[in-house]
């Protein structure tokens, strides 16, 4: 008989244990000292090491991060549900349009820049090459290192994942090169990784392999590959200088939208965020410092 | 105490039928869960585009074919390793191994089976893929190849302690017989032995198999998931995109309800009923199997 109860007492406290935990939610007190944060998955763990260190700092302020998607914050921030939204792409003039129609009005800044470093194995002597190749390598239309002046050796391509917010933003940079019109895709024998330690991983032990990655995340053994825009045109290597002098073809700003212009403790984290202070974990995350600290309206 | 021991007989049996009978519910609300998620995308995607030769979501490519053929090919390559290897093993540690020598073998043949399938891939992305690009001259040592040889490695254990299980089930007078009748050991193990332990090994293959066809992370790791169509024999030499491998990349960034999300169900659908018909297909050999058995006996 004991035995039963104890095993229904067991039973009763699983069960228990599984209902929703309701003690996150105290968190939202007061308007003033809670910042909601929301948006693209590639700013999100910047956005992440930025509330920490800013919360460590002022421990009266709560900020809540969550990615989903440069759209989902957007979304959120035109149904007026969050302070800021992130992007890794400018706001369409049709969400402006929605936004307004709102009463939401939504004001850029520009946070950081992300840069997309190519590389190759260090014994491939391929040092440069232009957009219009990568985008052949890429679509199946170059299918060996000769036809770039390397050695013969076939290409292997590698890409992250379609869910990447990477993917879609080489997709459309380099093998689109930028045109809306152009439907290139993908060589279906592009292999694709489901993480930069993958690429890099083979990267680091295949001779023939071409893959791309954001510059931070590229290690010192790898080597990256310069980069023209046109043919003629010179070829740039990714650092943070020809970043922020738009030298470097594969480089884009991140975004942070408020509703009108920031205002209180909003506006005191967006001007941390462009501190030095900030901008150094920008670094540390691998990516490249906003040049411009001043947001553009 | 006659009356509370009753009831608690009760209770008991009653308890045992629900945990019987929840299994079948599972397996039915699993099914049930699969078809109302994935058969929208029949409506949604037509017919013709499932057999595209591409896959490529985010673009409305659905075409399932490269997913279920790299799946089917890494699970073959996977057993072609797991059978004769899990069955050789599972014989010479039943049969011919000296009882020390078992005492070794069986607890590191499920060690073996205990290894997280990350380690696998792991050790696969560090050693076992550059060393198959260097030893075959291939491009990428990211292959249908590496993945079978690692699903292999995962799927030998099941095979060996289930089909070791069955040969040691074989009453000892069968082979106390067949000696008598002169038969070297050799004969005994193949013409009597592992014919009457016929039904577990089967048990043992079809277990491996589904392991195989069911891992996720080391296929995703190793295989390279290219989406191209496996139909060629080279194809094992190539990098293939399993559908488990798609399921997990995919599944985490897709949006709720779209018609991307319903494909993935119907590759989940489409996988449980591989599995379903392997498993039937097993069953139904076993049963046939025994029906022989009893007739000849009888």
């Amino acid at each position: 008989m004991k035995h039963i109860i104890a095993i229904f007492l067991l039973f009763s406290l699983i069960l228990t244990s599984c209902g929703p935990a309701s003690s996150a939610e105290a968190a939202s007190d007061s308007q003033a000292t809670y910042i909601e944060n929301k948006g693209s998955d590639t700013i999100v763990n910047l956005a992440l090491a930025w509330a920490e260190r800013y919360q460590g700092e002022h421990p009266d302020v709560r900020i809540s991060v969550t990615g989903g998607g440069s759209g989902t914050g957007i979304a959120a921030l035109i149904n007026n549900t969050v302070d800021i939204a992130n992007a890794s792409r400018q706001i369409k003039s049709e969400e402006v349009d929605e936004a307004k129609s709102n009463g939401v009005e939504p004001v850029e800044h520009i946070i950081a820049r992300d840069a997309i470093a190519v590389i190759v194995n260090p014994e491939n002597p391929v040092n440069e090459l232009t957009l219009q190749q990568i985008s052949d390598i890429y679509s199946g239309k170059i299918i060996n290192w000769s036809e770039v002046g390397g050695e013969d050796r076939p290409i292997v391509r590698l890409s992250r994942e379609t869910n990447s917010g990477t993917h879609v933003y080489f997709l459309e940079t380099v093998l689109r090169l930028g045109s809306k019109e152009d439907k290139t895709l993908f060589s279906t024998n592009t292999l694709l990784l489901p993480s930069s330690e993958g690429i890099i991983a083979e990267v680091r032990q295949n001779p023939n392999a071409i893959g791309y990655d954001g510059l931070g995340y590229v290690p010192k053994d790898l080597k990256m590959i310069a980069i023209a825009k046109e043919v003629g045109g010179a070829y740039v290597l990714p650092s943070i200088e020809t970043v922020n002098d738009k030298t470097y073809a594969i480089a884009r700003d991140l975004y942070m939208y408020t509703n009108g212009e920031a205002s209180g403790i909003v506006k005191e984290y967006l001007d941390w965020i462009l501190s030095p202070e900030a901008q150094e974990i920008v670094v540390e995350l691998g990516f490249v410092p906003a040049l411009n600290p001043n947001p553009i309206p | 105490m006659e009356k509370s021991l009753t009831w608690r007989e009760f209770i008991i049996t009653r308890l045992i039928q629900t945990s019987g009978y929840s299994a079948i519910l599972f397996v039915a609300l699993i099914f049930f869960f699969l078809l109302r998620e994935g058969l929208p995308t029949l409506s949604e995607v037509e017919t013709s585009s499932l057999f595209n030769p591409r896959w490529y979501p985010i673009e409305n490519y659905f075409g399932i074919l490269p997913l279920l053929t790299g799946s089917l090919i890494v699970t073959l390559g996977a057993g072609l390793i797991a059978v004769p290897f899990g069955i050789g093993t599972a014989v010479y540690i039943s049969e011919i191994a000296p009882r020390w020598m078992r005492e070794i073998l069986k607890p590191l043949v499920e060690l073996l089976g205990g290894l997280p399938s990350v380690v696998l891939g792991f050790l696969g992305i560090l050693v076992l893929s550059p060393f198959v690009r260097v030893f075959l001259d291939l491009p990428t040592g990211l292959t249908a190849l590496t993945g079978s040889i690692l699903l292999g490695g995962i799927a030998v254990p099941t095979v060996v302690s289930v089909a070791e299980d069955a040969l040691d089930a074989v009453p000892r007078a069968y082979r106390e017989g067949a000696w008598a009748l002169g038969a070297t050991r050799w004969q005994t193990i193949w013409r009597v032995t592992l014919p009457s332990a016929k039904s577990g090994v089967l048990t043992a293959v079809m277990l491996g198999v589904g392991r195989a066809i069911g891992e996720t992370m080391t296929v995703m790791m190793v295989t390279g998931n290219a989406p191209v169509l496996a139909v060629k024999l080279g194809s094992l030499f190539s990098p293939v995109r399993t559908m488990t491998a798609t399921i997990a990349a995919e599944m985490g960034e897709v949006a709720n309800g779209s018609t991307h999300y319903h494909v993935l169900f119907f590759i989940g659908m489409v996988l449980f009923l591989i599995s379903l018909g392997v498993n039937i297909a097993a069953s139904s050999v076993v049963f046939r199997a025994k029906k022989r058995a009893e007739r000849i006996l009888s």
